[in-house]
Formats: C-alpha cells, structure tokens, sequence
C-alpha cells in the first residue's frame, strides 16, 4: 500500500517570507504530459512593487558584509542546495519532463556553478579594479561596487533552464552584493520557489532574494519601469516585447543585459558580475608636509 | 595682568602678546593649554595649499599694474646683508643701495629697511642719517628707511634665554627699529611650547626702548625647519599669540627658504587672526626670493588672501638681497620698453 | 588705482586664424553639407566667430559610410602599433598647437584662458598619449585575448569642454580600433573642426574620424544610423534617456555620461581654506558648466556660519570677465539659453526661500554672464537642491553627523561625484564606501585624468571613460563580438 503524499504549497518568496499572491490568483503548473503539478502564485504588479521594497530594504545591508561573509554566505546556499539534491532533480524531472540522469546532472551543474561564484565574491574586485596613476600628489583607486536592486527575468526556455538557467541568472548579481528580484521560469516556477525554501533556512539574509511566479509578460513592464530598480536583466526575456522592456528601462537609466538565446543561457562568467556593478573612482591626496 | 606660565624664567611678564594668548586660551599659558588651541587648529592639506599658491602664481600682471608691483616691491624691501664677513664699508654701502636704488632714475622709490646683525646696527644708522626713519618722521621728510636687526643668537637660536635677550637688549640699545628674533625650533619640534611662546613674549619686552616705542618684532619661525605646514601654521599661531609684529618665514640659512605655498599659509593665519580680533600682523617671507617674477607672486598672494591692506611695509616685507636688482632691470625695461642689463644696476 | 583691479592681460588672439566658414569633416576633406549652415558666436561678446555646416541625414549617413569604409579597409588591418603611432602622433600635433586650440576654445566656449590653456589642452593631448599607449596592449584590457574593435562609433560631445570631451571620446575609440563619427555640440564647433586639421597633419586615412556639425537633429541621424555598432554620449540626462530609448533593440553598444547633482561634503576638521578653495574649484571652475560640479555644499552644522563667510571672502576675489584675460577666473555663461535656464533656476530659489548672495560684480554688456551665486537656506526639497543648473550657482545645505551627510550626498537621481574634505582618513574612506557615485574626490575636487576612469551612477549614465574601463567600452570579448 502507497502512502498518499503531501503536496507542497507553492507560495512567493519576498522579503525572507513565503507569502501568496496579494491578488490571491494561482495558475496551474503542469507536467511535460499535462498532469497537474501546483497551483503557484500568480503574482501581480502588487506583488512585484513589494519585492521591490524588500529587496531595496536587503541592499544595505547584503551589499556592506565582507567580501569574505559574502563568500561563505553564498556558498553555504550550495551545501544546502547539495543537500536537497533529490528533490530539485525530483522537481526538474515533474516540471521540464528530463531523465532523472539528466536531472541530477542539472543539479550537480548548478550547485557548482553557485560555487564558483561564491568564490568569486572576494576577488572579483580585485580583478575588475585597479589602482590608477594619475600624474599628480594623488592616491587614486577604482573599485567595482554592487549596482543595488537587479530585476531579472530568468531563462523560461531550454533544458533545465528552471534551475540551471534560475542560479546562472541569479548568482552573479548577488557575488558583489546586489538583491534580486527574479521572475522564475513561467512553465516550471518550482526550482524557484524551492530555491527559496533554500535562501530561507541558509544565511542570507530576508530580501537579498526576491522570487515572484507568475507571467512574465505581465510582471516584467513593472520591474522595467520601476525607479528603484537599478539594473534590469532580461536574459530569459526573448520571447517578451525585450525592446520595450529596455526602452522602460531607459527612463531611470537602469543598466540592461538583453535576452539570451541558446543552450546555456547566463553562462557563468566574470562580465555578468561586472555588468551589475558601478565603478567607483576614489581620490585622495598625498603630501608629506 | 599677569600669566602663569608655569616655571618660566620671566613668567610675570606682561605684553600685549600675553594678553592675546589669555583672552584665546581661556587660562594659563601652559604647553597642555597651548598643545589643545594649536593642535585643534584645522590641519592644511599640502596638495590643495600647494595647488592655491600655483594658481596665485599664474596671475599675469602687466604694464601698469606691474609698473606698480615693481615699486611697491621695491617699498617692501629689508635690504639684507648677514654674512660673517660684513664690514662697517659693507653695511654702508647696503645702506646706500638701500637709499638711492637706481641711481640713473630719481623716481625710484627706497627700500623698507636694512637688515644687519646687531653690532652693525649704529654703522646702518649713521649710514642712513637724516633718513633713518625715526628722524625723517621726526622731520617730516617721509618713512625714511629703517634698520632691523637679527637677534636671538640668530641664525640657529641654540643659546640661553639670557645670552637671546642681552643680544635683543643690544640690538635695541644701538638703535634698532625692528627686531628679527628665531623661535626655538628644537622646543617646537619637541612641544614645548610655552618655552617658544615665553622666549616671544621675553624678547618682546627687550624690545621696549625707554622711551615708550617698541622696536618691531619679527618673529623667525625658519619654516626649513618646521618642515610640515601644520608645524608652520601652528608656530605661526603661536608667534602672533606671544605679541608678534610679524611672522617670518626663515634666516635664509637653511636649504629651505620662504616659498610661496608657506607665505600663503602664514597669510591665511594673519587674515584669520585680523578677521578674529580686528589686529594687523605683518608678514615677512625671506630667502630665496630672487627675481621680480616671483616677488609679483608674493604681491598677488598678499592681495588676494589677507587684502591690498597689507601690501604696506608695516605689514608686509621681503626679506632679500639679489631681488632688489632683477626688480631694477625689469623696472629699466618697462620704462625705456628695451631689456636692460647686469652693468646698468649697480652692486652693493 | 587699486594693485588688485590688474591691468587688462588679453591672450592674444592672432594665433587662430578661423576661416570664414567650416564644412564637414568627411573621409579626410572638408566638404559641405546639406543642411543649412549655421553662425558660431563667442558667448563673450556675441560676436560672429565662423559659418558652420549642418549635417543632415544624408550627410550623416555619407560619414557613417566613410567611417565604415575606413574600418573595414584601413583601421581595422592596421596593426595596433600603427594605430598607437596615429595616436602619439595626435598627442604631439596637440601639444604643439596647444596655445591656438586654448585661445579657439576660450572664444567659441567663453571659459577663461586660463582653464583652456592649463587643464583642457593638456588633458587634450595627456588623453591622447596615454591611449595611444593602449592601442598594442588591447589583450590587457581586461576583456580577455583579442579582443574585438565595435567598428563605426558614433560619438557625440557637449559645449562644456568641447575639444577634452572630444580627446575622451577619440582617443580610446580610435585606440580599440573603432571608426568615428563625431558631433561636437552646436554652440562649440570650432576646436573639432581645427582637430580636423590636426588629423590631416597627422596623415590620418581618411574616414577614420569623421566630423559633423549641427544641431539634435544630426546627433538624431547618428543616433538612430544603423550603420553605427557603438553610441557614446556626454551630455544631459534627458537627452541620454532618449538615446537609451533610441538604441533599445538595436544591439548598438552605449556609454552615457550624463549629469549630476554632485555633494561637496566638509566635515567640521577639514582644512579649511583647502576646502573652501576646492568648493569654490568645484562649483565655479568652468562657470560651474561641469557635469561633476559640486554643485550642493553639503556642510556640518557647526561650522556653516564660518564656512560661509570665508566663502563669500573668498568669491570676493573671483575676477569675471573676457574670458581671453589670462586673469579671469570666470568667463562667459556658454549660451542664451543656458543663461535663461539658471536664471528660471535661481528664480525658483529665491521663491522657495533660499537666500542668494554674490560678490560686487560687473557684467560685460555683450554676451552672456551670470555673476557667482551662493544660495543658503536652501531645504533638500529646494529645486536648486535638486536640478542640475549647470551654471555658477551654489546651493548649501547642513548636516550634523556622517550618517546624515551620506544620507543627503545619495538623495538624488544622480551619482556622478562627491567631494570629502575632512583630516580624519578613517572617515574619509568610510563616507567614501557609503557614496553612491563614480568618481570621490577626498580633500580635493574637479581632478582629471586620463588614467583615472569617470563616469556615473544611477541616472548620472553608465559606462565609464578614462583608464583600462574607459577602453573595454568600446571593445568586444574574442567570442563574443557580434
């Protein structure tokens, strides 16, 4: 005899706590082959400007860690992403329909992929700044500091885009201190919410992360257009109105990345740190009298 | 009124200077009271103080304005010799330069004064005659040229108080107008400074003649030495509150002499000192000042930062020798419109 | 007569000879363009200075062709030791020719001699040299091995330092490898064009730097060309929102520098006269038409009142005037309309219960001046508090502990730079890590150079210029160029 299972809840992740949708709509999450899954949030501009807040909120003090915390903050979410193995490879295998081989090879990938970045948290400054000689009695120094709040529209497409493409989209942006808001994967938001479950019992602190589900084509114009949203990246953005996204963006000037096609969309690499952080140039005089 | 200034040797004295300090101190005149007013002096950052006198320096002053600048350089001059091998012949004839600048041009205006070591103060005077300047006042013939001596076991200061002031009280006996005293730069350097401020206001009444005028004092803070313009604005301070007439930057004994960046900072402590009280401290750069190009700098630095007010000669000299000369040259050049040259002035 | 009122020292003006008219600058000629030429005038004195030629669209896309051309046929192959070598040789045609670039600035722009002679010339040649140094060395730009030129860039400059903001602009580009297009800003053609010469002395093949002149309209053309893979921008923030609305989509690289509202913060140990002179450096350099300027003096409560009055004591000795006058501190307000904008600005001061004070000053008849005007009183609500005016005008507000004085630096939509002064390093560096802007200047204010990368946060534009950032802007990764 089977026992019967307990479902899970799927809810937002905001602000450090898992709340439905302020409107109070779901959407039906489904199988590859149309079994229902999950009701998820179906979160709502309402929903958006409140990950807003929380994340603006998490800015000071996720941004003001050290690096070295910062580091061993993050890569603390990877020894807890290991030890919840199964079940994203369980969630990849019910959403995006992969071999269960497949699946766990995904999560293998993005655990270490979180990895990576995590050690990159106390160096890339190292590696994107630098001291500048300047002909005068000046010390001067340039260093890269995180942008603020990045909106980020993830990979909706593609193998184990739901996760893999999730944490290469998110990571990143929080190695130098930024908080995310990230609209998940539209037809398999379950690697999200879970990933929040992950943030929630780790050490990151409530708002450094920010998981919205939902649609969107609906969600992404109020990030976009949201002044205090600093940079917007719209790497799973392809099949929305991108252009018109960036062109909302433009209004407060925010700092765009555009959709990404291809197999492995937000590849790690050192330019998606950089493209969410500012360079700041410091002076200073010297003399000796 | 009286000042405890601990176990000084002359700690009852009683001067204008002491007042000063006792009115801004707020209590004795101790090296903790005076250590808390200079040290919460806001510090001078030495690039931006640096750049300031550069910009100053790129004033150009042309035709009219520096046909003035160059007479008034002129006016502002203490006409120096201070060397071991002065003579009585010497002296007479820096006092006959000092007179007469450009023989082949009456217009020339007079030096500010000559300054000599203390024994050759009476050779100055019986040089300078009717236009020693307490007699041409007296007569009414004009500021005359007056006679300054260095003092203090000048250029070093490294003897006792009572050795310093016989040499003030000498200098003052011969005659002297002015007084150019050393601080103990070993006694700043090592905070001891109510020592340095005590020995200021000791010599300041040595400056007191009997007859009731003070002989100026020009307090020598030899900036070469001090190194650091903290130091300088600090000693500064220091000076004008023991009762300084002036503050001057250096003997011209050390590799360091007055420089623009420093003139500029004793400038702003004088014009921060006046906008505090209301009282005038001249200032006095020396050494190392050589060409009429750089005296103009001075001249610009003076009026732009403590005000035209203090491009008189009770508030403001050079203290040179070879400048006197370029400022003849270039004072030929902008009347005649031709360059002149090195045998058209003469030698002191 | 008063040693202070200096006798008149003109810079004198017979080393430019201007020609009566300028055409464009296209693949290596002076042509005309199509579109209705225009006067240039010095602010000064309003006095017709040249005809310049407008570029149209055609015109426009006549110097995008050429700029393609040029990249795929000539600068492209090049290697980056002979792009270096252009470069240098640039540098030096600069310096040689530095006095008639400073004196054609001072009269097309109104910024005092002294500036264009002292700071923008020598930057102009020290951006030059200091990039054409990179051209060879583009693997260590930061953007892995060989990285790729964008190809036609697309650049387009303000009035305010017109010939420097060109250097900034040219020199990495043509460095990494790009073709140019450039506009230079309609009141403040005239050193391009005499740049223009320059690259012909320098042999430059034709249709590497491609010169139009005109108004928005020919920046518009360029914007929109799509024949152009890289746009670059120095000017307002509402005209960088349009072209960042333009280029959306495009995939065309951009770089904006926009404006500011930057603090100028003095703690109650600062040096003081340092600081009052880097003040009165940060708002009145360049009659304050700096997108840096430290326009808000942020200044601790309990030192406001002797700030304040060393500030007036020393803005007593600014000298306004002919900008040719190699002792004027102040020159010319650039045009009539930025002259009517500070104005409106200063008038909504006034009204909002700022109180304004300037030194005893005559204005020139002629031309267009706006005497240095401190503004105290003024609420972190106030216009002037919030605007950028982009003229001599300084607004003061207070502050009481470091917390605060961060707290109001950051309360703008800008974040181009902030001043420090204080001599407790400690706090410098702290208040320095709390700023939200691109560029910190700590016990000094308005330094440039080209080693040091420039450029802003948040609506204050993205992207930077200067140093190895300033290069990687218009480069590409091996893989990834387009």
């Amino acid at each position: 005899m089977t026992r019967l299972a307990v479902p899970k809840t799927y809810k937002l992740y905001i602000g450090g706590k898992f709340p439905r949708s302020e409107s109070g709509r779901t959407y039906e999450v489904a199988s590859k082959d149309g079994a229902f899954l999950a009701n998820a949030a179906l979160a709502s501009r309402k929903d958006a400007r409140d990950a807003v807040v929380a994340a603006r909120a998490a800015v000071k003090g996720w941004a003001g860690t050290t690096a070295y915390n910062r580091g061993q903050v993050l890569y603390r979410i990877a020894e807890v992403l290991e030890g919840r193995r199964a079940q994203f490879a369980d969630e990849l295998v019910r959403t995006e329909g992969l071999p269960a081989v497949t699946a766990e090879a995904a999560v293998d990938l993005a655990i270490d992929r979180w990895v990576w970045y995590a050690g990159w948290a106390d160096k890339y400054a190292q590696v994107l700044g630098n001291g500048n000689p300047v002909a005068g009695p000046y010390f001067n120094i340039s260093v890269p500091e995180p942008t603020g709040v990045v909106a980020i529209v993830a990979p909706q497409a593609g193998p184990a885009h739901s996760l893999v493409g999730l944490i290469s989209a998110v990571a990143p942006a929080l190695v130098s201190g930024n908080t995310v808001v990230v609209v998940a994967s539209q037809a398999a938001p379950l690697s999200a919410i879970s990933l929040g479950e992950v943030l929630a019992t780790s050490d990151v602190p409530g708002g450094v992360v920010n998981v919205l589900t939902g649609s969107p084509a609906e969600i992404a114009p109020w990030l976009a257009s949201h002044a205090d949203v600093n940079a917007l990246d719209l790497v799973g953005a392809g099949a929305l109105d991108w252009v018109q996204l960036q062109m909302d963006a433009a209004e407060t000037l925010k700092r765009v990345l555009i959709p990404e096609d291809g197999a492995d969309p937000a590849a790690p690499s050192l330019d998606r740190i950089a493209a969410f952080t500012e360079t700041k140039t410091v002076w200073h005089t010297k003399g000796l009298l | 009124m009286t000042i405890d200034t601990g176990a000084g040797p002359r700690s009852a004295a009683t001067t204008r200077g002491a007042a000063r300090a006792l009115d801004l101190l707020d209590g004795p005149v101790t090296d903790t009271t005076l250590r808390r007013y200079l040290e919460g002096i806001p510090g001078v950052d030495a690039v931006g103080l640096d750049q300031r006198a550069a910009g100053l320096g790129t004033r150009s002053i042309k035709t009219t304005s520096k046909a003035m600048a160059l007479d008034r350089i002129i006016e502002l001059i203490d006409l120096t010799t201070l060397e071991g091998a002065d003579t009585p012949g010497k002296v007479r004839s820096l006092v006959a330069k000092g007179i007469t600048p450009d023989p082949s041009d009456p217009t020339c205006p007079r030096v500010a004064a000559v300054c000599v070591y203390g024994d050759l103060v009476p050779v100055a005077i019986d040089a300078l005659g009717a236009l020693h300047a307490p007699r041409s006042r007296e007569a009414g013939t004009g500021p005359g040229i007056s006679v300054a001596a260095v003092a203090t076991a000048f250029p070093s200061g490294r003897a006792s108080l009572r050795v310093k002031l016989a040499d003030v009280e000498d200098a003052v006996a011969g005659g002297a107008d002015e007084i150019d005293m050393v601080i103990d730069r070993g006694a700043f350097l090592a905070g001891r400074y109510s020592q340095v401020f005590e020995e200021i206001v000791a010599v300041k009444e040595a400056c007191r003649r009997p007859d009731g005028e003070d002989a100026h004092l020009k307090v020598i803070l030899e900036v070469g030495e001090l190194v650091t313009y903290d130091n300088v604005r600090r000693a500064s301070w220091l000076a004008v509150l023991a009762g300084a007439d002036f503050i001057k930057t250096s003997t011209g004994k050390v590799t360091s002499n007055a420089t623009l960046p420093v003139t500029l900072l004793m400038l702003e402590v004088v014009r921060d000192w006046h906008r505090l009280t209301g009282e005038k401290v001249g200032v006095k750069p020396a050494g190392g000042i050589r060409t009429s190009k750089d005296a103009i700098k001075y001249l610009v630095t003076v009026a732009e930062t403590a005000g035209e007010d203090w491009l008189q000669p009770h508030l403001f000299r050079f203290g040179a020798s070879s400048l006197l000369n370029d400022v003849l040259l270039q004072r030929q050049k902008t009347k005649s419109g031709h360059y002149s040259g090195a045998d058209y002035v003469t030698i002191d | 007569m008063s040693f202070l009122d200096y006798a008149p020292a003109p810079e004198s003006r017979a080393i430019v000879r201007l020609r009566p008219s300028y055409g464009l600058f296209l693949d290596g000629e002076f042509v005309d363009g199509h579109g209705t030429p225009f006067p240039t005038i010095s602010p000064a004195t309003e006095e017709h200075l040249a005809e310049v030629a407008t570029a149209d669209e055609h015109d426009v896309d006549l110097a995008v062709a050429a700029a393609r051309r040029a990249y795929d046929e000539v600068w492209s192959k090049l290697s980056g030791s002979d792009r270096g070598k252009y470069l240098f040789r640039i540098a030096r045609l600069v310096q040689e020719r530095a006095r008639e670039l400073a004196v054609a600035e001072s009269l097309n722009n109104g910024k005092p001699i002294k500036e264009s002679r002292d700071l923008d010339i020598p930057l102009v040649a020290a951006w030059f040299f200091y990039y054409a140094g990179w051209a060879d060395k583009l693997d260590y730009a930061g953007l892995g091995a060989n990285p790729k030129a964008l190809g036609v860039a697309g650049q387009i400059i303000p009035w305010n330092f017109p010939l420097l903001m060109l250097a900034w602009k040219i020199a990495p580009a043509l460095a990494a490898g790009n073709t140019v297009v450039l506009k230079p800003a309609e009141t403040t053609p005239l050193t391009a064009l005499l740049f223009a010469e320059i690259l012909q002395q320098a042999d430059l093949p034709p249709g590497v730097v491609n010169i139009v002149t005109g108004a928005g309209a020919t920046g518009q053309a360029l914007v929109r060309h799509p024949g152009v893979d890289k746009i670059a921008f120095t000017g307002s923030t509402a005209v960088g929102r349009e072209i960042a609305r333009a280029t959306a989509g495009t995939g065309k690289k951009l770089t904006l520098e926009l404006g500011g509202k930057a603090a100028n913060i003095v703690f109650d140990d600062a040096p003081i006269d340092q600081a009052i002179e880097g003040v009165v450096n940060g708002i009145f350099f360049n009659q304050g038409h700096v997108c840096c300027a430290g326009s808000r003096l942020l200044v601790q409560e309990n030192v406001h009142d002797d700030v304040v009055e060393r500030l007036k004591h020393r803005l007593s000795t600014l000298r306004l005037g002919d900008p040719l006058d190699k002792n004027t501190d102040i020159g010319a307000i650039n045009s009539q309309e930025q002259l009517d904008r500070i104005r409106e600005l200063t008038a909504a001061g006034e009204q909002e219960g700022a109180t304004p004070w300037s030194p005893p000053c005559e204005l020139p008849a002629n031309g267009f001046w706006y005497a240095p005007t401190i503004f105290t009183g003024v609420q972190a609500s106030s216009r002037i508090a919030r605007e950028e005016i982009f003229g001599p005008v300084l607004s003061i507000l207070t502050f009481r502990t470091p917390q605060e004085a961060i707290a109001k630096a950051n309360n703008t939509p800008y974040g181009l730079s902030a001043g420090i002064w204080s001599d407790k390093g400690s706090r410098i560096l702290a208040v320095a890590d709390g700023l939200k802007a691109g560029v910190v200047w700590s016990n000094t204010f308005n330094r440039f150079d080209p080693a040091s990368p420039f450029g802003g946060y948040k609506e204050s534009g993205y992207g930077r210029e200067g140093g190895k950032q300033g290069l990687s802007a218009y480069l590409a990764p091996s893989g990834g160029a387009q």
